[in-house]
C-alpha cells in the first residue's frame, strides 16, 4: 500500500469489520453455495448410479488422510502467519508462509499423483458420471488450492518490498487466511462425503 | 506511516490547492486522473456516477436491441403459416430475446441505478471498491460482446465467407437458439453448435460481472453508510438492493457451476447432462432454476424499490409501513430460493415435493401483497401529484399485481400443468416483466434522470410514453391469456389456421407495435431532456431521500461534507421536520476530500475475457488456432490484475471550498 493511500484514508465509515474482509466473507458465503453444488452433484449421481463404479478399489486412503493432515497443518501455519503478521513479527510471518506454501505444494502434488493414478485405473471425464463430477469437484477444490498458494507466494515476495507494516497488511494477510481456511474446511468436506463415506461397512 | 489522525502542515494545503498534479503510481506509470480527453477519463473511471450512467446508456441500447428482435418475433406470429423468417432463426430470436433483455437489459438497467443512487441515497463519497465497481461495468460489456458475437459470425456465414468444420461442422446455429434457459439435453455436443458455447461463456462472464458487482455494494452498504445513517432509515431503494445484492452472491453460483458442467459435457466429454453417460438432463433443470427463480426477485425488487421512493415523494406522504415493506422484501428474498420446482411442476417430481413447492409459492403472494397493500396505504390520504414517475409508478402497481394474479394461477399445479409452456406462462411473465419491471424503471428514470443530468424534463410527451407504452403492453399481453388457454404452445416459429389463434395473435402483433412506439417515444424524451432540458435545481420534487440534498448533477466527491442522518427520510425531515431531525454537516478536517484515483487495469483485465470466451466457443467449433486466442485472454486477465495489485490505489485530495 502506497504511502498516499493511508494518507488519504476517508475517515467516515459505518464500520463494523474492515471492508476488505466483508468482501472475502461474502465471496466465501458465495464459494459455499459453488462447492454446495458440486458435492450436491457428486453425492446425487453417486446415489442414482451406485453399481457404475466402487471407489473403494480406487482411493487410497493412506494417502489421502496424508494430503488431509498435510492441508490442516496448513491452516494451522496459516493461523500463526496471521497472528504473527497482526504482531508485526515480519520474519515470523515469513516462515510460517513459507511453511503454508510448502504444504500447499505437498497437497497439490498429492493431488496431481492421485489423479493421474485414477485415470491409469481408467477413471477419466469420459467413463461415467462418476468420473465427471469428481474431477470437477476435487478439481476446483485444486484450483482453488493453486490460486491460495499463487497468491501467498506473492505476499512473501511482497513482504521483502518493505512495504508491509502491522496496520495495513496485517488485514491483507488475515484476508488472505480466511480464504486458506475455507478451502481446508471444504477438503474436510469433501474427504468426509466422498471418500471416507464410500468405506463404510468395508474396511 | 502515516495515519488519519496526522494534521498537514498548513503550508502543504496550499500547494495542493488549485493544480492537481497527476501522481505516478507504483508502477511508476501515469495514473490517468484529471485526464483532459474525455474518451480516456470515462474509460478509466471509478466515479460510480459514469459507470452507471454507462451501465444505464449500455442496457437501454440492448433493450432496444431485445426490442426489435421482440417486435421480429411478433410479425412472424402476426398471421398462420407466415414465413418471414425460418424456424432455425425464429429459435435464435426468442433465445437471443429473452437471454438480452433479462442479462443484458433489465439487470444493468437495475445495476445502473444501484451504481449511481445507492452511494448518495447513503452519504458516501463512492462504493466500497471504486475498481471493482470499473471491473464489474467492463466484465458485463465483455459477456454481452461474447453472447452477441454470433450474429456477426452468422452474418458472416450468410455472406458465404466462413463455414464451421470440427465436431460442429454443418450447424450454422452460430447464435445461441435453446431458449434462454438452455434445458438439457438439446444444449448438448449433438444439438447445437457454436451458439451455445457463446451462450455459456458469455453467461459466465456476466456472472463473474454480476458477483463482483453485487458484493461491492452489500459491502458498500452495510460499511459506507453516513453517520446517523442505521439500517432502518436507509431508503427503501437501497434496502432492495441489499436485498438483491446478497441475492445474486448466494443465486448465481449454481448457474455458474451448472454452466461448468454443460462445458465440461461439450469440451470434454463428461457425462453430467448426457443420458448414455449415466447423467440426468434434469439436473440442469434444477440447477438453472435454483439460480432462475431467485433470478425473477433480482430483476422485480429493484422496480419495487425504485415504486417505494416515487410513491411517497408523490404522495408527501411517509411510505406506509416502512419497515414491514423492508421486512417483506427480503421474505420474498429469501423464500425465492425455496420454490425454484414451481417452473418443474409438469417434470414428476412427486407428491409430496410438488404440493410443497406449490404452497411455498404461494406463500409469496403474501409478503408481495403486503408490499401492494403498503403503496395503496401510502396513497391513501396523500396529496397526490400525477407528474411523469407517479404516473408510471401507479402503472407499475396496477400492472404488477395483473401479472403476480397469473403467478398466483400457476401456483397451483394442476392449473400449471395445463398452462406449462403455453402462451399464459408467456402472458404472465411479460406482465411481470414489462407491467412491472419495465413501468419501474420508466418511472425510476423519470425521476431520477433531472438529478442524473441536472436537466428538467421539457413538456407533457412522458404522457404519451406513459398511454402508448401501457395500452401497448395490454393490448400485446392480455390475449396471449386466451391464446394459452386455447392450447398454443410457446416457441413456435408458426401455427396452422382453424385454431382460433389468428385474432390474438394479429391483436398481439398490433399491441407489440404500439408498445414500441411508446418506447421509441421515451428514448424521444430522453434525448429532448439531455439536451435542451432547463436546469433542474437541487430537488425538482420535493423529494425525500439524501440523493436530493446534493447538487445536480452531483459533483464527483458526492457531498462538500459528510451529512450527518438524524432520522429516516432525511431531506423531507430536514425541510419540514422538526429542528432535532435536521441534517448536519460533519467538520472540514482540513485535509481535502480524498479521492480515489481512476485506472485502466480493472478495464483491461475484464475485457480478457472477451478473447478468452470467444476462444474457447471457437475452439469448441473447429476453428484453428483458437485455444491461443483463449490463452492470450487469460494472459491478459492475469495481467491486469496483477498490474492492479501493484499499481496501488492512489487518489488525491480536493478542496472544494477554494475552488468555489
Amino acid at each position: 500500500m502506497s504511502d498516499s493511500a493511508t494518507h488519504h484514508e476517508d475517515g467516515h465509515k459505518s464500520l463494523i469489520i474492515d471492508n476488505k474482509k466483508l468482501l472475502m466473507w461474502l465471496f466465501l458465503g458465495s464459494d459455499c453455495m459453488f462447492f454446495g453444488t458440486l458435492i450436491s452433484t457428486h453425492l446425487i449421481y453417486r446415489k442414482l448410479n451406485p453399481e457404475e463404479f466402487d471407489p473403494t478399489s480406487m482411493f487410497s486412503l493412506e494417502l489421502t488422510s496424508f494430503s488431509t493432515f498435510i492441508l490442516l497443518m496448513s491452516s494451522f501455519l496459516m493461523a500463526l502467519a496471521v497472528s504473527a503478521m497482526h504482531k508485526g513479527q515480519i520474519k515470523s510471518f515469513r516462515r510460517n508462509t513459507v511453511g503454508v506454501i510448502f504444504f500447499g505444494l505437498i497437497f497439490l502434488a498429492c493431488q496431481v499423483y492421485e489423479f493421474t493414478e485414477f485415470a491409469h485405473l481408467g477413471l477419466t471425464l469420459e467413463s461415467g458420471t462418476f468420473g465427471s463430477t469428481f474431477y470437477l469437484m476435487t478439481g476446483t477444490h485444486g484450483v482453488h488450492v493453486a490460486i491460495g498458494v499463487f497468491w501467498l507466494i506473492c505476499m512473501l515476495f511482497y513482504s521483502y518490498t518493505g512495504k508491509m507494516d502491522a496496520h495495513e497488511s496485517a488485514v491483507d494477510v488475515e484476508v488472505a487466511g480466511l480464504y486458506w481456511h475455507f478451502v481446508d474446511i471444504v477438503w474436510i468436506i469433501i474427504f468426509t462425503v466422498v471418500y471416507l463415506i464410500e468405506f463404510i461397512g468395508k474396511v | 506511516m502515516s495515519t488519519v489522525t496526522e494534521t498537514p502542515a498548513p503550508s502543504t494545503h496550499t500547494e495542493e490547492k488549485h493544480v492537481l498534479k497527476t501522481e505516478r503510481s507504483n508502477l511508476g506509470l501515469m495514473r490517468p486522473d484529471h485526464n483532459k480527453s474525455v474518451l480516456i477519463d470515462w474509460l478509466t473511471t471509478v466515479d460510480h456516477k459514469k459507470i452507471g450512467i454507462m451501465y444505464g446508456a449500455i442496457a437501454l441500447f440492448f433493450l432496444l436491441v431485445g426490442g426489435v428482435e421482440a417486435l421480429i418475433i411478433r410479425t412472424q406470429l402476426a398471421f398462420p403459416e407466415n414465413d418471414l423468417i425460418s424456424a432455425q432463426r425464429y429459435n435464435q430470436l426468442f433465445t437471443m430475446h429473452g437471454t438480452t433483455m433479462i442479462f443484458l437489459a433489465i439487470m444493468p438497467l437495475n445495476a445502473a441505478f444501484f451504481n449511481f443512487l445507492v452511494p448518495l441515497q447513503i452519504g458516501a463519497r463512492d462504493v466500497a471498491f471504486p475498481r471493482i465497481n470499473s471491473f464489474s461495468l467492463w466484465a458485463f460489456v465483455a459477456g454481452a460482446l461474447v453472447i452477441n458475437f454470433g450474429w456477426v459470425l452468422q452474418a458472416v456465414e450468410v455472406m458465404g465467407l466462413f463455414s464451421a468444420s470440427g465436431p460442429t461442422a454443418g450447424m450454422n446455429d452460430f447464435v445461441p437458439s435453446m431458449g434462454w434457459f438452455g434445458y438439457a439435453p438439446i444444449t448438448g455436443i449433438e444439438f447445437t453448435g457454436a451458439g451455445t458455447d457463446f451462450w455459456i461463456m458469455g453467461l459466465q462472464i456476466l456472472g463473474v460481472a454480476s458477483l463482483s458487482a453485487a458484493m461491492n455494494f452489500v459491502v458498500t452498504i452495510i460499511n459506507m453508510r453516513a453517520p446517523g445513517m442505521k439500517m432502518m432509515r436507509l431508503p427503501v431503494f437501497t434496502w432492495m438492493t441489499l436485498v438483491v445484492s446478497l441475492l445474486i452472491v448466494f443465486a448465481f453460483p449454481a448457474i455458474t457451476i451448472a454452466l461448468a458442467q454443460l462445458m465440461f459435457d461439450r469440451t470434454f466429454g463428461t457425462s453430467f447432462f448426457v443420458t448414455a453417460g449415466g447423467g440426468q438432463p434434469i439436473l440442469w433443470q434444477h440447477l438453472f432454476w435454483i439460480f432462475g427463480h431467485p433470478e425473477v426477485y433480482i430483476l422485480v425488487l429493484p422496480a419495487m424499490g425504485i415504486v417505494s421512493e416515487v410513491l411517497p415523494t408523490f404522495s408527501k406522504k411517509p411510505l406506509f409501513g416502512y419497515a414491514i415493506v423492508v421486512f417483506s422484501g427480503a421474505v420474498i428474498g429469501f423464500l425465492g430460493f425455496a420454490v425454484w420446482s414451481h417452473h418443474m411442476f409438469t417434470t414428476g417430481l412427486g407428491k409430496v415435493a410438488t404440493a410443497a413447492f406449490s404452497l411455498l409459492t404461494m406463500a409469496i403472494a403474501v409478503p408481495t401483497g403486503v408490499k401492494i397493500f403498503n403503496w395503496v396505504g401510502t396513497l391513501w390520504g396523500g396529496r397526490v401529484r400525477f407528474a411523469p414517475p407517479m404516473i408510471f409508478a401507479l402503472g407499475f402497481v396496477w400492472m404488477f399485481m395483473m401479472g403476480g394474479f397469473s403467478g398466483i394461477m400457476h401456483a397451483s399445479a394442476p392449473a400449471d400443468a395445463q398452462q406449462q409452456d403455453s402462451y399464459f406462462v408467456i402472458a404472465h411473465f411479460h406482465y411481470v416483466a414489462i407491467g412491472g419491471i419495465f413501468l419501474a424503471v420508466v418511472s425510476g428514470i423519470y425521476f431520477w434522470l433531472p438529478k442524473i443530468v441536472g436537466k428538467m424534463w421539457k413538456g407533457k410527451l412522458s404522457i404519451w410514453v406513459a398511454i402508448f407504452s401501457t395500452v401497448g403492453l395490454n393490448i400485446t399481453f392480455f390475449p396471449m391469456h386466451f391464446l394459452g388457454l386455447l392450447g398454443m404452445p410457446r416457441r413456435t416459429h408458426t401455427y396452422l389456421e382453424g385454431f382460433g389463434w389468428e385474432t390474438y395473435n394479429l391483436v398481439c402483433t398490433i399491441g407489440s407495435y404500439i408498445l414500441a412506439f411508446g418506447i421509441f417515444l421515451l428514448v424521444v424524451d430522453i434525448i429532448r431532456c439531455v439536451r435542451s432540458g432547463e436546469p433542474a435545481g437541487n430537488d425538482p420534487w420535493d423529494a425525500r431521500t439524501l440523493e436530493w440534498e446534493t447538487t445536480s448533477p452531483p459533483q464527483v466527491y458526492n457531498f462538500g461534507r459528510t451529512p450527518v442522518i438524524a432520522a429516516r427520510d432525511a431531506l423531507w425531515e430536514h425541510k419540514h421536520g422538526p429542528e432535532n431531525r435536521r441534517i448536519t454537516y460533519e467538520e472540514d478536517d482540513g485535509h481535502g476530500i480524498h479521492m480515489p484515483s481512476q485506472s485502466w487495469m480493472p478495464m483491461i483485465a475484464s475485457l480478457g475475457f472477451v478473447p478468452l470466451g470467444l476462444g474457447l466457443s471457437l475452439m469448441q467449433a473447429g476453428i484453428p488456432y483458437m485455444g491461443y486466442v483463449a490463452i492470450f485472454g487469460l494472459f491478459m486477465i492475469a495481467l491486469g490484475v496483477a498490474l492492479w495489485a501493484i499499481e496501488g490505489p492512489g487518489g488525491y485530495h480536493l478542496h472544494p471550498e477554494e475552488e468555489k
